[in-house]
């Protein structure tokens, strides 16, 4: 059940369907050689197909199939062995051709489903309805002279990847849930790299309201929304929008908008009545996709271990909390590392290490997990010295700031420095008998019966041995000694 | 000897011969080509490129490592786009446009050592039956009628400036595009042999798209030996067209040596027209007259759907068109007509750019793919479509080739039909057909009209087999002997 949201005289319910384009890893553009590279020179990647020179055919890139179809496996889909690519027509500057070389009726992948993670803790399942390929249009600058517009044609005819889901989701913690879980699923199989910032990743964010129970209300359209906070603040403003246009007894225009995120507000594009009859026909130039089966189950035998399937097993056979697997498994490689360091050793001691010191170093530093300078078999051997009582679980935080700065192994810098923990009990007994030996007021007043008191006594042990001595045979001793 | 009477075959061994050098060759059609240019044939002329080509061609043969088209001269149709050489469409809309790549079949053809003469006149984006929509004016046919020698007449099109080209004796053979006629109408209108292979047997990189699903380059010539020679360097398999089908090209030239006999040659009713000219179903007659004196067994067959070809290829071609010339958009290329906004400018751009058929066309084919309408036209236009094809198919369990006329008519006075658009496009009516079956087939000079005008004859062939195609071309020529030469002529 989706949140419900009040207005002035009724309860309405946010319907929300989202069309999330990702651009493809694939090498090279949907139907040119050309390289699909963010951030380039403008039109230094563009072939003559990309500028649609006269003469000029498209030939279908193996690789963006690939990925497609590996997506479709990915998230549970019927893949169509026949698929048929369609010119979408419409003029603008930047798209050369005149038209979008898209997959209209027939597309390459067809109904799947998606499991989110709710920050409730719970799951939802979004259905979805269709992935198909198309071609991305260009880019247009209209800020970089007074008169005249830009065109940078290095996008035009990348490969994106259109997933368009059913209208299943009923809050914005919903859909951002579901492009989380969506990004991760294609980070994980490497279709995309899920960059919302570079444009690899953006949604177009149906939304419409009703009253609970009632049949779905008329739906606009937010196109381009590049980042989740966007989405959520979109769907918030719009839904918001909507539910005061029909308390007002006014009906809802199904119209294509656009959120602006200076003045956090959805704005109209395009009235229904402006929209394009885009005349869809199959591209005559392109003959129709056929796959083998044989193909598409290569293809899913050769899929990487999803993470929904992670979580699982990281629940069943780690015995992890739900939500400390669910962080595990968000990024592969995080699932990866952990899988490696938590083989023999205390699981929930392993994810505590990764999402507390790793984690907070890395959002520090900036730095993705391939970059940081613990590696996963660094953090095995420092968590070893912990379960082997060399260190102390503090001085084990130490240690991996010191590993951290210098990239050193944890045996390294314990034996240099000298951090090896006193585990001989006869030691730490004299320092103790010193100890309270010089503070008789406050043994007695452990012994007074005022057990706080002992921490004080603890303090002063670790102090005395540099934080060395095992705080659990000085706890054990202090006992002993300062029994009545 | 007058060098531009040669075919292909003779130059070729008579270069081969050492008899004549190609720099020889290229300067008299060159002075040809002066002597025609009444007729507008040309919309580019690259004499010069042409000598030096000739000149290089001489000095690879005497290397002895010649191709099969070394140093013979040809016209392209200005369809193609040629590395450093202006390509038109016959549009003003790419004036200026010189592409910096070179299309696909005529790389080949260079490779095989072809020298070229110039680019070819042709209807404007290969739409017309007449050559008389071109930005650069209408072509003349070099033929004349015997009783009105004043009157012009029409090529034909869209390719009539590669037919008159090679009618005219101003090149040796020349390129054109077939459609839905374009090179089989105007070789029957201009007394030559043109030929459309196969729908996916030469490639169509770099050939300027009109309609995507029918577009085919083809060769035009003055014999049937010529057109294989051509059609066998021209063809090929090239990833860069996804529509071009991996076969191998047999050597056409080769299976001219064979004969017909037993070949089964099927009669289609359905091309018996009503009111159709005399001299036409007597010229089809004599048709099977010569295949039945040369063995071959002639067959009545039914191809049922033949009346709806025409009106189905004007939705399917217009409809292709209205996307493939999206691109005409001012924004990279070609004439730009500036307007107060972006609308204007597109509006300004394609309205000054292109001409009133090219305008038509494309009103047309945006309104069947329009919404409402896609599934009464172009969705039904593509069910005939096949329809048309499986009455191919069946007629394939009984006949090995289909014998037509060309064009309902010889060729007709310039002006004649340029406002009336249905009797134009009734032009292509024995054309289109094989073209929406993709289909190769040839026309073949058979003779001429009563005042003097050559009428052809078709053949149709199945998929891929060109071969017989060639073969069957090849006992009409033979059987009509024909040998008349334009008064126009160079």
């Amino acid at each position: 059940m989706g949140e419900i949201l009040k207005g002035t005289k009724d309860e309405w319910e946010v319907v929300i369907g989202l069309e999330v384009h990702a651009q493809v890893l694939a090498g090279s553009k949907l139907f040119s050689g050309a390289t699909a590279e963010f951030g380039a020179e403008p039109n230094s990647q563009v072939s003559f197909v990309d500028a649609a020179m006269p003469g000029m055919l498209p030939v279908l890139n193996e690789e963006s199939v690939r990925q497609a179809v590996r997506t479709g496996l990915a998230v549970n889909a019927i893949i169509n062995l026949r698929s048929v690519f369609a010119r979408k027509n419409y003029f603008y500057p930047d798209l050369p051709q005149g038209y979008q070389i898209s997959q209209y009726e027939l597309p390459i992948v067809g109904e799947g489903a998606v499991e989110i993670d709710l920050p409730d803790g719970g799951g939802k399942t979004i259905g979805i309805e269709r992935l198909h390929l198309e071609q991305d249009a260009g880019k247009s600058l209209h800020d970089l002279h007074p008169t005249k517009s830009y065109i940078d044609l290095n996008r035009s005819g990348v490969t994106l990847m259109e997933i368009v889901s059913k209208p299943d989701m009923s809050s914005a913690d919903e859909a951002v849930a579901y492009i989380a879980k969506l990004r991760s699923i294609l980070r994980y199989i490497g279709a995309c790299d899920g960059n919302m910032q570079n444009g690899s990743m953006r949604a177009d964010v149906n939304v419409s309201v009703r009253n609970p129970g009632d049949k779905l209300g008329t739906r606009c359209e937010i196109k381009n929304v590049n980042s989740l906070r966007f989405v959520r603040q979109a769907i918030n403003f719009e839904a918001r929008r909507q539910i005061e246009i029909l308390e007002n007894g006014d009906i809802i225009d199904q119209e294509t908008r656009l959120y602006d995120p200076d003045r956090d507000e959805t704005r109209l594009m395009r009235s229904k009545e402006d929209a394009h009859d885009y005349r869809y026909f199959p591209d005559p130039d392109l003959l129709p996709l056929d796959l083998e089966q044989s193909y598409v189950d290569e293809l899913k035998a050769d899929l990487p271990e999803l993470p929904d399937i992670r979580k699982k097993r990281f629940v069943a056979d780690y015995g992890l909390s739900v939500y400390d697997a669910s962080v595990l498994v968000a990024e592969r490689d995080t699932g990866d590392y952990f899988d490696s360091v938590a083989k023999n050793r205390d699981p929930k001691q392993v994810a505590n290490w990764i999402t507390g010191e790793l984690f907070g170093h890395l959002k520090k530093n900036d730095l993705t997990l391939k970059e940081a300078p613990v590696s996963a078999k660094k953090l095995g051997e420092l968590i070893d010295l912990i379960t082997n009582n060399t260190i102390s679980g503090r001085t084990a935080k130490e240690v991996f700031e010191k590993m951290w700065r210098t990239g050193s192994d944890a045996n390294e810098i314990v034996e240099s420095e000298g951090l090896k923990q006193i585990t001989d009990a006869g030691a730490i007994e004299i320092i103790v008998d010193k100890i309270i030996a010089e503070n008789p007021k406050n043994a007695d007043e452990v012994r007074g019966g005022n057990s706080k008191a002992i921490g004080w006594f603890v303090g002063q042990v670790m102090q005395a041995t540099a934080g060395k001595a095992n705080p659990k045979a000085v706890n054990e001793l202090l006992r002993n000694k300062l029994k009545d | 000897m007058i060098l531009t009477d040669l075919t292909i075959a003779e130059a070729r061994n008579m270069l081969n011969a050492g008899d004549i050098s190609s720099v020889e060759l290229t300067e008299a059609h060159i002075r040809a080509m002066e002597a025609t240019s009444s007729l507008n044939l040309f919309i580019t002329e690259t004499c010069e490129k042409a000598l030096s080509k000739a000149k290089e061609s001489d000095t690879q043969r005497l290397s002895g490592n010649q191709g099969k088209l070394e140093g013979i001269p040809i016209g392209v149709k200005d369809l193609f786009c040629t590395h450093g050489v202006m390509a038109s469409a016959a549009s003003k809309i790419l004036t200026g446009f010189t592409p910096c790549y070179e299309s696909t079949v005529t790389k080949n053809l260079w490779d095989a050592g072809a020298v070229m003469l110039g680019k070819t006149n042709m209807d404007e984006f290969a739409m017309g039956s007449s050559n008389e929509t071109s930005y650069y004016g209408p072509v003349t046919n070099p033929w004349q009628r015997a009783n009105e020698p004043k009157v012009k007449l029409v090529p034909g099109g869209s390719s009539g400036g590669s037919a008159a080209a090679v009618a005219a004796r101003t090149v040796m053979g020349a390129l054109g595009t077939d459609t839905g006629g374009s090179i089989r109408q105007p070789a029957s209108f201009c007394g030559v042999v043109g030929m459309k292979p196969t729908y996916g047997r030469c490639s169509r990189w770099g050939m300027i798209a009109f309609a995507s699903s029918l577009d085919q380059a083809g060769p035009l010539t003055r014999t049937v030996r010529d057109s294989a020679i051509m059609l066998e360097e021209m063809a090929g398999y090239d990833a860069k067209d996804s529509t071009c089908v991996d076969i191998g090209v047999p050597e056409y030239e080769a299976s001219l040596e064979k004969d017909v006999k037993g070949v089964r040659v099927g009669v289609p009713k359905e091309y018996f027209l009503e009111g159709m000219p005399e001299e036409i179903r007597s010229i089809w007659d004599q048709g099977i007259t010569w295949f039945k004196e040369a063995g071959a067994e002639v067959v009545d067959v039914s191809l049922p759907h033949t009346k709806y070809a025409l009106p189905t290829y004007y939705i399917v071609a217009p409809a292709e068109a209205s996307s493939n010339l999206a691109r005409y958009d001012g924004v990279r290329y070609g004439i730009r007509i500036e307007g107060k906004d972006l609308q204007e400018m597109y509006e300004n751009t394609r309205a000054e750019g292109f001409g009133r058929e090219v305008r038509r066309r494309i009103m047309i084919g945006t309104y069947v793919l329009s919404a409402g309408y896609y599934d009464a036209y172009y969705l039904k236009a593509q069910k005939v479509r096949t329809k048309i094809a499986a009455d191919f198919r069946n007629s394939w369990k009984t006949v090995d080739l289909l014998l037509t006329p060309t064009a309902p008519s010889a060729a007709f006075v310039q002006g004649e039909k340029m406002n009336d658009p249905i009797a134009m496009y009734l032009n292509d009516i024995f054309t289109v057909p094989a073209s929406m079956a993709g289909l190769p087939a040839i026309s073949v000079p058979a003779g001429l009209s009563s005042d003097g005008l050559p009428l052809g004859l078709q053949l149709i062939a199945k998929p891929f087999d060109e071969e017989l195609l060639f073969r069957g071309a090849g006992i009409l020529e033979l059987a009509a002997n024909f040998k008349e030469k334009p008064t126009l002529a160079a």
